[in-house]
């Protein structure tokens, strides 16, 4: 079998520039868990059905299970490993913790980039327009009440934007 | 994933001389033909990124349409305000599809190459004449609850799964592509194609065309459309049955009709004579119903599926109603008024 050249890449992660040679089929979700050892992102059903691999490419929200790393040149991610700061919890994990918006946890990092990347889009103000524009992500302890309302706290809090947050 | 080659085109020109390599594929938001790549259904000696090529405009055309360049998310087009506020069919279409997260990265251009979900397609432990010509199809005696009603062929009844599409077949948008041999517009409805006994065609696209815009006309039914979507769950699934319906009054009588159907054929389903009979009279249950069972003429049910005969003709009144009383249907609240 072929062995394709190894590709150069830049990325910026969580704020942190990184210059890679990559094989052109290792996806972003490989790239960030099996080499960069950010496993915060989840790798659930590998074909974008799920959206437990949500993380923020320049502040959109995206699959990364379905995007090839080096199409990326240039980019800035995110990764829930990224959104803390330091020891103080983004408002939205701080959410889901006082909401208990999760059960074993597993579709959670996707959870929280995708409703970061859901408050970035602006178009949510509902409780309803939570549910539908967070349907990307799914949970299969059903823990989707508490998840809507942790989001929906943050919404209406002001839905401090990410830039703001992860200072 | 099988090892490929990997290029970033610099150019239209380039993108193209390297497409219409054979096993060349172009490479766009990446969100259907990276999963195909998974499943070893698409297997590229070369992927051709076009990523970076622009083409990603959203601007008004001298005729008072619309030009959606390929390369524009579909998140970008339906909250683009030119779109929102002229082809609330079209924003309502595509925000019934897929998730906020592949919206934002699954291109205009990719929409309309996207390949079926027929199961079959996706399995190559199993015969599929679209995946292999010649191995015959699965679905057929299979599992087909999703599958075609229309236009189906003995070789293949997967249908096209987009929603984009199926409101741009109403709007009469045109795709334009570049070539090796030039440009050329090709009407939408001629764009996609039925299976026939040549199910691996998706589509008329000629070796190394790519897709550079869409253009939609001026006339908009920015008025009266509705697009609604019937599916397993109410969110992030494909259709079984959709409706995308437009139509314009002259007083109480309807000047024009547009209805195209998803998740019945292999492309959006429209039927001119089926649309006919609605023009010149007043909007009632009787016409949607004559109007619905024209378009439906030639229905075949391949066991699972049967309900969607009934179930299409139903949806094709209730949208007509929806466009007719200004109501169309959120993509929000999924309630059917």
């Amino acid at each position: 079998m072929r062995q394709p050249a190894k590709l150069p890449l830049d990325l910026t992660v969580n704020g942190h520039s990184h210059s890679l040679e990559l094989s052109p089929e290792v996806t972003l979700l490989d790239l960030l868990r099996e080499r960069l050892h950010l496993t915060g992102t989840k790798k659930g059903c590998d074909h974008g059905q799920c959206g437990a691999c949500t993380i923020l490419v320049d502040g959109r929200r995206i699959n990364s299970c379905l995007k090839l790393a080096v199409t990326l040149d240039g980019a800035e991610i995110t990764t829930i490993e990224g959104l803390a700061d330091g020891s103080r919890l983004h408002p939205l994990q701080a959410a889901f913790v006082e909401r208990d918006a999760f059960q074993c946890g597993y579709c959670t990092p996707g959870q929280i980039c995708s409703a970061q990347g859901l408050i970035n889009e602006g178009r949510a103000k509902t409780r309803e327009e939570i549910r539908e524009l967070m349907s990307g992500n799914l949970c299969r302890c059903g823990a989707y009440t508490n998840i809507a309302d942790a989001i929906g706290d943050v919404v209406h809090a002001g839905g401090q934007a990410f830039e703001e947050a992860a200072e | 994933m099988i090892p490929f080659d990997y290029v970033r085109a610099g150019s239209i020109d380039e993108a193209i001389a390297l497409g219409a390599e054979p096993e060349a594929r172009f490479l766009a938001g990446g969100t259907n033909i990276v999963d195909l790549m998974k499943e070893t259904v698409e297997r590229p000696a070369r992927i051709v990124d076009i990523g970076r090529l622009g083409l990603d405009a959203i601007e008004g055309r001298q005729d008072g349409g619309l030009r959606l360049g390929a390369l524009a998310a579909n998140a970008d087009t339906a909250y683009h305000p030119l779109v929102e506020r002229d082809y609330p069919l079209l924003t309502s279409a595509i925000l019934a599809g897929a998730s906020p997260q592949l919206r934002n990265a699954a291109t205009n251009g990719g929409n309309l190459n996207q390949r079926t979900r027929c199961y079959y397609f996706y399995d190559v432990a199993t015969p599929c004449n679209k995946r292999e010509p010649g191995t015959g199809c699965s679905a057929i005696g299979g599992v087909n609850r999703n599958h075609a009603i229309l236009g189906a062929s003995e070789a293949c009844i997967a249908t096209h799964p987009s929603d984009m599409c199926v409101a741009l077949a109403a709007l009469d948008a045109v795709v334009r592509v570049s070539g090796p041999n030039g440009e050329r517009e090709i009407a939408f409805a001629d764009y996609h194609r039925l299976p026939g006994d040549e199910p691996q065609k998706d589509n008329t696209l000629l070796p190394g065309e790519l897709v550079t815009a869409i253009d939609l006309p001026a006339q908009h039914f920015r008025e009266h459309y509705s697009y609604l979507k019937l599916r397993d769950r109410l969110s992030y699934a494909f259709a079984l049955v959709s409706v995308a319906a437009a139509l314009s009054f002259d007083g109480d009588r309807i000047a024009e009709a547009r209805v195209a159907l998803g998740g019945v054929a292999h492309k959006p389903w429209r039927k001119r004579d089926a649309e006919d009979i609605l023009i010149g009279t007043e909007a009632s249950q009787q016409q949607f119903a004559a109007c619905a069972d024209r378009l439906l003429e030639g229905a075949i049910g391949r066991g699972a599926n049967d309900f969607k005969i009934d179930l299409a003709k139903r949806a094709v009144v209730r949208a007509l109603t929806q466009a007719a009383a200004d109501t169309p249907q959120s993509q929000v609240d999924k309630k059917i008024a």
